[in-house]
């Protein structure tokens, strides 16, 4: 078995580490020069860390294949650093039987550049009213131990009390996509100065805080575990901090860019700015920012959503919602986190590795470096800065609000079960 | 002055003065037997209009003969949004086409902007109202009757206190005359039940009163907005009596109204909903007129983003010879 040692690296935590890698495990962990006969790769100045976990990912497959496919966020999430991620069901058909879990499943085994998790529907269809079969899919080959109804809400509260009861047989989780629907007809952008003046559809702060604060006290009740989909809203953390402080197992993600763009950049009616939910102002980026650090927001997910050109290329109203992110999001969180000193780097490893890993029950994910471990790793140059390119992407899709954005950390190689993925910032085929 | 004309903001305090300026000028070609300049002669201005608006439409394409342009209409109607052609492709063949100006109006706010920010085109861009955003020529023709009557003479509104009364919103009439008429010195007060004013409107430069009655005596302008009937199922408002009991121009009304105080709606109206007939048909109001100015205010916008210089002393000289002959 070929041996690989990776030289001069240094941990999230400041300490010298070399490792090495014999097949897909961690065989070695020196601070000194390793045995020779090992092939060496240095890496001396950079930082080695595990491997990131994105537990909310667009994959598009099936049925929308033209945007992205499991293949292309594969490559996506390798060139940003991820050794996981996790498929968000809202594909057509939506992933909501055992079926279509599996396929898309048995896609990311096929891609080979990472794992690849699918999340299943909530409710049939995602339309809010029947329970899909929760249980089929966390039986299934793969395990599904989150549910979403992603995209929607699961609005109808005695649905979603059920739904929290139900995953409770397998330890799952919900992981809720918090919008009141009737709040929210034909929304556009964040109620506001700005919403008031552009003449677009405004998405009110209080219609993801109400949900939320719902969501919270079901849990409660019913003793499970939530998770909440990306939080915007200052007054949605000062919630979950609340929940935290009464012990209440609920967990939440925010996104790279409601960590850094705020609803202003609407002015423009450029849809690259329309997301959902929407960006926010100064106050809530502050209060998501805080929550993050002092950790009542326990990961940064991605929410990477594919969208083909024409979607984008049009008027506000017609586009769709969404933006990409896997490539671009550790450096986002190394600028607004890192370089801001909110964070240090092993704040951000938990934040996308560890928690994420430990929320979404990957067991071989998000693990400190330590003998016999699969070998997830990631490397990482944080003294270089690099320019975003939208058409320089690994995904099918542009749809990025970064383009042209210089941003601090450079990727260069990302091992995946033992196996050299990315490669001086390339990324290599299959295993 | 800007390329677009897309929101008011794009113009200037200075800017506005000259449109107004220029378009009281203009109006005298309207007296004139031979209504026409020969200004924009072999230029293209294309109507583009995603929505039904007659009134708008024919405003802007009498501006643009009155001003010798060769126009083209291009009614795009119900291939707004995600049926139909894109509107990119459609800028793109109006490019081929070689359009010096689109007006457009689109159901959707933002739309000229993105027709104006892509470089799918280069000519000049009017936004004609689009969505809940602005109607920026309509809030000119506005200033421009207001200061005819009540700042004859004067540069700009400075003092005058004018009511804005309905459905803001959703009015693109409101955002834009909110904008230009504070630009231009009048004190605006917005006249409306909460629900019909947007989550934000603390930030405008306005005051807010939630019933006519505490307004209507003391305003040099009442302008009142349509309200849609349709916006009583989507609980803005409980029914239409009670809407017009508190923000209706009735005849009651009317009366407590200075003698020269001016009734304005940008139209099409209501009757009996928003504006009772003796207040429409009074003598106060300049709903009439309205839009006879608007030909003139559409003249001087394209006049200026397209034709280039203002109207000098000299070249006003020339027009009003022109208009003699």
């Amino acid at each position: 078995m070929s041996k690989l040692t990776l030289i001069g690296g240094i941990t999230a935590a400041g300490q010298k580490l070399n490792i090495t890698i014999s097949g897909n495990k961690i065989s070695e962990l020196t601070i000194d020069t390793p045995v020779a006969g090992n092939e060496i790769l240095d890496i001396t100045g950079s930082l080695i860390i595990p491997g990131l976990v994105d537990l909310h990912t667009h994959l598009r497959e099936p049925g929308k294949e033209d945007a992205e496919n499991v293949e292309s966020g594969s490559r996506a999430a390798v060139k940003g650093g991820y050794t996981a991620i996790s498929a968000m069901p809202n594909t057509d058909p939506v992933a909501d039987t055992a079926g279509v879990v599996e396929q898309v499943f048995s896609l990311g085994k096929a891609a080979g550049l990472c794992d690849v998790f699918p999340i299943g529907a909530v409710t049939q269809g995602q339309r809010g009213g029947q329970l899909a079969e929760i249980l089929a899919m966390a039986q299934s080959a793969a395990k599904v131990r989150m549910f979403s109804d992603d995209g929607h809400c699961v609005f109808d509260p005695l649905v979603m009390r059920r739904a929290l009861e139900y995953v409770k047989m397998f330890d799952g989780v919900i992981a809720q996509h918090a919008q009141d629907p009737r709040l929210t007809i034909d929304a556009q952008m964040n109620e506001g100065e700005i919403s008031a003046k552009l003449g677009l559809k405004g998405w009110p702060a209080v219609a993801e805080e109400a949900i939320i604060a719902r969501d919270i006290l079901l849990t409660d009740h019913v003793q499970s575990r939530l998770h909440i989909c990306h939080v915007t809203t200052a007054g949605g953390v000062e919630l979950i901090r609340w929940a935290k402080s009464r012990g209440i197992n609920v967990t939440a993600e925010v996104t790279p860019h409601h960590l850094l763009l705020t609803d202003d950049l609407a002015e423009s009616y450029d849809p690259i700015y329309k997301v959902n939910p929407p960006l926010r102002n100064v106050r809530d980026v502050e209060a998501l920012r805080e929550g993050l650090a002092d950790g009542t927001i326990d990961i940064v997910a991605t929410d990477h959503a594919p969208h083909p050109t024409e979607s984008k290329e049009c008027e506000w109203q017609a586009a769709s919602f969404g933006m990409i992110g896997l490539e671009t999001a550790l450096s986002v969180v190394v600028k607004t986190m890192i370089s801001s000193k909110l964070m240090n780097w092993n704040d951000l490893v938990d934040r996308m590795a560890i928690a994420p890993a430990r929320i979404g029950g990957y067991a071989e994910q998000g693990k400190e470096f330590a003998l016999g471990n699969f070998a997830n790793i990631t490397v990482v140059n944080p003294n270089k800065t690099w320019i975003v390119n939208k058409d320089a992407s690994m995904s099918k899709s542009r749809n990025t609000p970064f383009h042209g954005l210089e941003l601090p950390g450079v990727i260069t190689d990302v091992f995946f079960n033992g196996a050299r993925v990315l490669q001086d910032e390339k990324v290599i085929g299959k295993i | 002055m800007n390329r677009h004309l897309l929101s008011i903001n794009d113009l200037t305090y200075e800017d506005a003065v000259l449109i107004l300026d220029t378009a009281a000028e203009l109006a005298k070609i309207s007296d004139a037997p031979v209504k026409k300049l020969p200004t924009l002669r072999g230029r293209t201005v294309v109507n583009l209009f995603f929505e039904d608006s007659t009134r708008t439409r024919i405003s802007f394409e009498a501006a643009a003969k009155r001003l010798s342009a060769d126009v083209i209409n291009f009614s795009a109607k119900g291939s707004s949004l995600s049926k139909g052609e894109s509107l990119k492709d459609t800028a793109l063949t109006l490019q081929a086409m070689g359009a010096d100006a689109v007006i457009i109006r689109h159901g959707a706010s933002g739309a000229p902007a993105r027709l104006a920010d892509q470089q799918w085109m280069t000519g000049s861009v009017i936004n004609a109202g689009d969505g809940t955003h602005e109607h920026p020529t309509q809030a000119l023709l506005d200033a421009f009757t207001i200061r005819k009557h009540l700042r004859p003479g004067q540069k700009d509104l400075s003092g005058l206190k004018v009511a804005i009364v309905g459905d803001v919103l959703h009015s693109r009439v409101a955002r834009s005359n909110v904008l230009l008429l504070h630009k231009l010195g009048a004190i605006v007060t917005l006249v409306a039940p909460p629900t019909l004013l947007p989550v934000g409107v603390e930030s405008w430069p306005v005051e807010i009163a939630f019933g006519l009655d505490l307004v209507v005596a003391k305003s040099d302008v009442v302008m009142m907005l349509r309200i849609q009937r349709e916006r009583m199922a989507d609980l803005f408002f409980p029914s239409e009596r009670e809407y017009s009991r508190q923000f209706g121009l009735n005849g009651d009304r009317l009366k407590m109204m200075q003698p020269t105080a001016l009734v304005m709606h940008p139209g099409p109206m209501n009757r009996g909903l928003e504006i009772s007939a003796d207040s429409a048909d009074s003598l106060q109001s300049v709903i009439v007129e309205q839009v006879a100015n608007g030909v003139s205010v559409r003249m001087a916008v394209l006049y200026l983003l397209l034709g280039g210089s203002p109207l000098s002393a000299e070249n006003s000289k020339v027009l009003s010879d022109k208009v003699v002959i």
